[in-house]
């Protein structure tokens, strides 16, 4: 299982420090997921017809400089690869998905993360100091993140499986929990043309979301849905490239703890999460209800 | 003259198994009876394990399990705790200022704990003869399996309050959402009254008996029952 | 011409007797009994249905290329030391043998002793199950570990810091998922008073902790557990066997410093039938996994693994140990040794007969799982204060004493057969397989083949 952290700055003069801010989070819930890290940061959305990429490579030894070529060549429109370790953010004019496909098919090496206009999203295997360093988390800068910190569970220690989880664009959720009937939420996804990559749980909840935003709900009208359809134990943080929303099942086993000043919500696992913030010894400080959906907007 | 009975530890210069051990080891043999901690700053199992009388004021926030197994010590949490506060206390006093986490003071044993805000989830599960004092809230599941010790709720209750109860009696004085398997309500009596006034006169909470309500179980989940559409 | 109408018993009258592989005795006897009393079947001990078993495993023994030792003169060690990852005080075993933790409630106070007087005399263990720590185990056992489990009956800080090591249960094999269970004719004065119960009640124990669920918060109770000891003592995470390899990889991450995996074939004094026979795995099948886990995490020799279940023979132990347990628990077998199952009991040096008690519980010697119902007619699993008496702490120490003996000598026997000094220096190679299925399981090659099934060629 796991540890998840969020922050959302409503004031803009903070979100030049949003990951040096968030860092101290992330480290913090390193016992309760020792095994692997992820964060999804919205920074200024990209305008125009852009969309940004969050390309992962693994171990894999991939020339960045080749592959920008090879996609230029392929692709009409304007490319541009910024690169921190095994990962880039693509910032392209062409359509995203043909992009993702030709990914797919041309740079098998690469793992797609994430597609957005606001979103990056990184995930690595190793413990959540060395991938804060990695991928320098520290100078990230944006309005809101989500994070979070694993203990693996049912599926393999792998970067695939490590959280966040991305849907369609600027979407993304971490969880912490066990579902247990993640496999049943696979098999009513599948044949509605919702495709998986992992056998993992938060997979199953984050497609489940997928698919009802795709219906037309929104979000808090989609997470009350999965109160009935989502089994098991779980603390959801989810973030738009509006909003951050949480919730908890009905039983509440798993924590989370929200502080609130004029300047920021954070939200973590534990409150030893936010004890370095600035300000929070005033902060509003409380823990969400079961079963009701919270959610802030930038 | 330095106060020789009274100490002061900072926990972000000590750690926090210094402190503990202190606290099990030291205090005692030191004549030492007032402990002051600061900065805690979310920390687990602080002021865990005590043995010993004393008066402990915890500036700030805990984590998980503060005072848990606690015995002959006065525990004041000055903030929030996490989940499992005073987790199987056997005596002695634990209060928390601002709201507990879920599960505080579950499987407690004897001793009072205080909570001056809300309760989290499931407070009070599987109590064992602790009394607890909620000056707010508590929420869902609240006194589950509860085999003995009261609990005051001066505010509303959850859902299934008292599910599964033993032989521990719970008070509401607010709204309760639903109750639990085989809890009923029960017509308050002197005894009830007077248990009532001793419990909000440790807690310092300004409320008056007659307006607490009596929880108890209806034994019916005491004996396997083929007719009795038992749940389990 | 016969006019007589009796049919002749060879002549023209067939007599049916084919019976249903599906609907068997077994089957009509659940159905009847389940339209009889309208609530599930509520038994003692462990799986009854056959599983494959260390039974199918064999040593290879020394040959040519492969030389023994002689038994008696050249030393087999077994000192077993457990909890070396973070305590400051790990537990020291003379032998890798322990007494699984049975609680005081399912057994009476004197068999608590025996077992006690029993490990002391051994050099081993003995753990306290469900039920708190009574006087008698602490002062007659050595080495008691303490158990934290869902129901946290009678726990007590004080027992935490007299404990030599402390066990946090998840699940037990006879019901992985299932909290404990004490009918009310077990519930008497003593055991309501340790549990905090009303006395007749029939028990039911959660299944969850009260205070966490999930191996994040199972980390943060450890440690607590660490902090109230001051970090002397061994903390055991114990779970029932199922997904075996997940959750011994994150009893470690959790901070465990020795991991108990208990297979379905692991004892109970009372839990639904249907738990025990339809949940959880095998041993042998849980025994693999778990080692894998820990070799996964390069742990093993940090992390010690305890196994139970169905642990019977030295045989059984010393296979347990060659697949990579650094040590068994023994629940069922040493109540046996006690008298379970026997037809007589012993009063003074006379044996009496117990056959009659047997008949009135509705079973016999050899078939008796009836411990719920605290009528034990040998006096192991039962709070009766007459029936108690058929089983003297003297005397049932000193068959549990022969009993550990005669397994160390085995397991000591096996072990220099396979020319090793030290029981820990078996190694699964030193197994074969005698089914395909036991193969697949523990990972070791079929009999006269390099074969394990989906693992290579023949």
């Amino acid at each position: 299982m796991c540890g998840i952290v969020g922050l959302l700055l409503k004031n803009p003069q903070l979100r030049p420090r949003l990951g040096e801010l968030m860092v101290p989070m992330m480290i913090g819930m390193t016992e309760r997921g020792p095994d692997s890290a992820g964060l999804a940061v919205f920074t200024q959305p990209v305008g125009g017809s852009l969309y940004k990429l969050s390309l992962y490579a693994g171990e894999n030894d991939v020339d960045w400089n080749a592959f920008l070529a090879a996609l230029t060549a392929a692709m009409p429109g304007s490319h541009e690869l910024r690169r921190a370790a095994n990962h880039s953010v693509l910032t392209t004019s062409a359509p995203p998905e043909k992009v993702e496909a030709w990914i797919e098919t041309h740079a098998t090496d690469l793992t797609v993360l994430s597609i957005g206009k606001s979103i990056d999203l990184y995930k690595d295997i190793g413990a959540p100091a060395e991938v804060a360093r990695r991928y320098e988390f520290a100078a990230l800068q944006g309005t809101h993140l989500v994070g979070h910190t694993r203990m693996a569970t049912e599926s393999a220690v792998t970067p695939a499986h490590a959280h966040p989880f991305t849907a369609g664009h600027d979407f993304c959720l971490v969880h912490n929990g066990s579902l247990s009937n993640p496999n049943l939420v696979r098999r009513k996804l599948e044949p509605l043309g919702i495709e998986f990559e992992t056998d993992n749980d938060t997979e199953a909840a984050c497609r489940y979301f997928e698919w009802r935003l795709r219906e037309g709900d929104d979000l808090p009208t989609a997470v009350r849905r999965g109160f009935e359809e989502l089994d098991g134990f779980y603390t959801f943080l989810m973030g738009t490239d509006s909003e951050l929303a949480l919730v908890r099942d009905a039983f509440a086993c798993k924590p989370a703890i929200v502080a609130e000043t004029d300047d920021y919500v954070a939200v973590a696992s534990e409150f030893r999460s936010l004890a370095h913030l600035p300000g929070v010894r005033n902060a509003k400080l409380f823990e969400p209800r079961p079963q009701e959906v919270y959610s802030w907007r930038i | 003259m330095a106060d020789l009975t009274s100490k002061e530890f900072d926990l972000s210069v000590t750690t926090l198994r210094d402190v503990n051990q202190y606290l099990h080891r030291q205090m005692a043999a030191d004549g030492v009876t007032a402990v002051t901690i600061l900065n805690p700053d979310g920390a687990h199992s602080l002021a865990c394990g005590m043995n010993a009388p004393a008066e402990i004021e915890i500036q700030g926030h805990v984590g998980y399990y503060v005072a848990g197994m606690n015995k002959h010590a006065n525990v004041t949490v000055n903030g929030n705790a996490g989940p499992g506060a005073a987790e199987n206390m056997m005596s002695g006093l634990v209060r928390v200022r601002g709201f507990a986490s879920t599960s505080a003071a579950a499987s407690a044993r004897g001793g009072c704990m205080v909570i001056e805000g809300d309760a989290a989830l499931r407070c009070g599960i599987s109590l064992k003869g602790a009394d607890i004092v909620v000056g707010g809230d508590v929420g869902s599941f609240s006194g589950f399996m509860a085999q003995a010790g009261r609990m005051v709720i001066c505010g509303d209750a959850g859902d299934a309050l008292g599910d599964s109860l033993y032989e521990a009696v719970i008070y509401v004085r607010g709204k309760v959402k639903s109750l639990g398997a085989d809890a009923q309500y029960e017509e308050m009596t002197d005894a009830d009254r007077a248990s009532v006034a001793q419990l909000l006169g440790i807690a310092g909470f300004k409320h008056h008996p007659s307006e607490f309500r009596r929880i108890a179980s209806a034994r019916k989940l005491y004996h396997w029952n083929a007719d009795a559409n038992q749940e389990y | 011409m016969p006019t007589d109408s009796t049919p002749s018993p060879e002549g023209s009258q067939h007599f049916s007797r084919e019976e249903s592989f599906t609907i068997d005795r077994r089957a009509i006897d659940y159905v009847q009994r389940a339209a009889a009393t309208g609530l599930y079947e509520i038994r003692g001990l462990g799986a009854k249905r056959p599983v494959p078993h260390f039974d199918d495993l064999v040593f290879l023994g020394a040959s040519l290329s492969r030389y023994p030792l002689e038994g008696y003169r050249e030393k087999c060690s077994t000192r077993t030391v457990l909890g070396t990852r973070f305590a400051t005080k790990p537990v020291e075993l003379a032998i890798p043998i322990t007494i699984a933790g049975m609680s005081f409630g399912a057994l009476s106070a004197n068999v608590k002793e025996a077992l006690g007087r029993a490990a002391t005399d051994m050099g081993t263990s003995t753990i306290t199950g469900d039920g708190g720590m009574t006087r008698e185990e602490r002062n007659s056992s050595r080495t008691l570990i303490y158990q934290c489990l869902p129901s946290r009956y009678g726990f007590d800080p004080d027992d935490v810091r007299s404990a030599d090591a402390i066990e946090i249960v998840i699940g037990q094999g006879a019901k992985p998922g299932g909290g404990g269970m004490l009918l009310g004719q077990k519930v008497n004065p003593r055991v309501a008073a340790m549990r905090t119960l009303p006395e007749g009640v029939d028990q039911r124990s959660a299944c969850r902790h009260p205070d966490w669920t999930g191996p994040d918060d199972l980390a943060i109770k450890i440690r607590e557990l660490r902090e109230v000891t001051d970090w002397e003592k061994p903390i055991y995470v114990k779970v029932g066997a199922t997904r075996v390899f997940n959750d011994v990889k994150l009893a470690v991450h959790s901070g465990a410093d020795v991991v108990v995996v208990d297979g379905m074939q692991g004892g109970t004094a009372a839990t639904q039938t249907c738990f025990i026979e339809h949940v959880g795995i095998p041993t042998l099948a849980a025994l693999r996994q778990a080692v894998d886990a820990l070799e996964d995490l390069n742990m093993r020799g940090q992390v010690q693994l305890i196994v139970s279940g169905g642990i019977r023979t030295g045989a059984d132990v010393a296979k347990a140990m060659a697949m990579g347990a650094d040590a068994v628990s023994i629940g069922q077998g040493v109540l046996v040794a006690l008298g379970c199952n026997s037809e007589t009991y012993l009063q003074g040096d006379r044996q009496v007969s117990a056959v009659a008690d047997y008949h009135r519980l509705g079973t016999a010697p050899g078939f008796c799982h009836h411990c719920h119902t605290g009528k034990c007619p040998v006096g192991v699993t039962t709070q009766d204060a007459v029936l108690e008496q058929r089983l003297q702490p003297a005397i049932g120490a000193r068959r549990v004493r022969n009993y550990l003996k005669t397994l160390t000598m085995e397991l000591t026997t096996l072990a220099r057969a396979c020319g090793k000094q030290d029981v820990h220096h078996l190694e699964r190679e030193d197994l074969v397989a005698l089914s395909v299925e036991a193969a697949a399981m523990a990972r070791v090659p079929l009999a006269g083949t390099s074969w394990i099934p989906g693992h290579g060629a023949t």
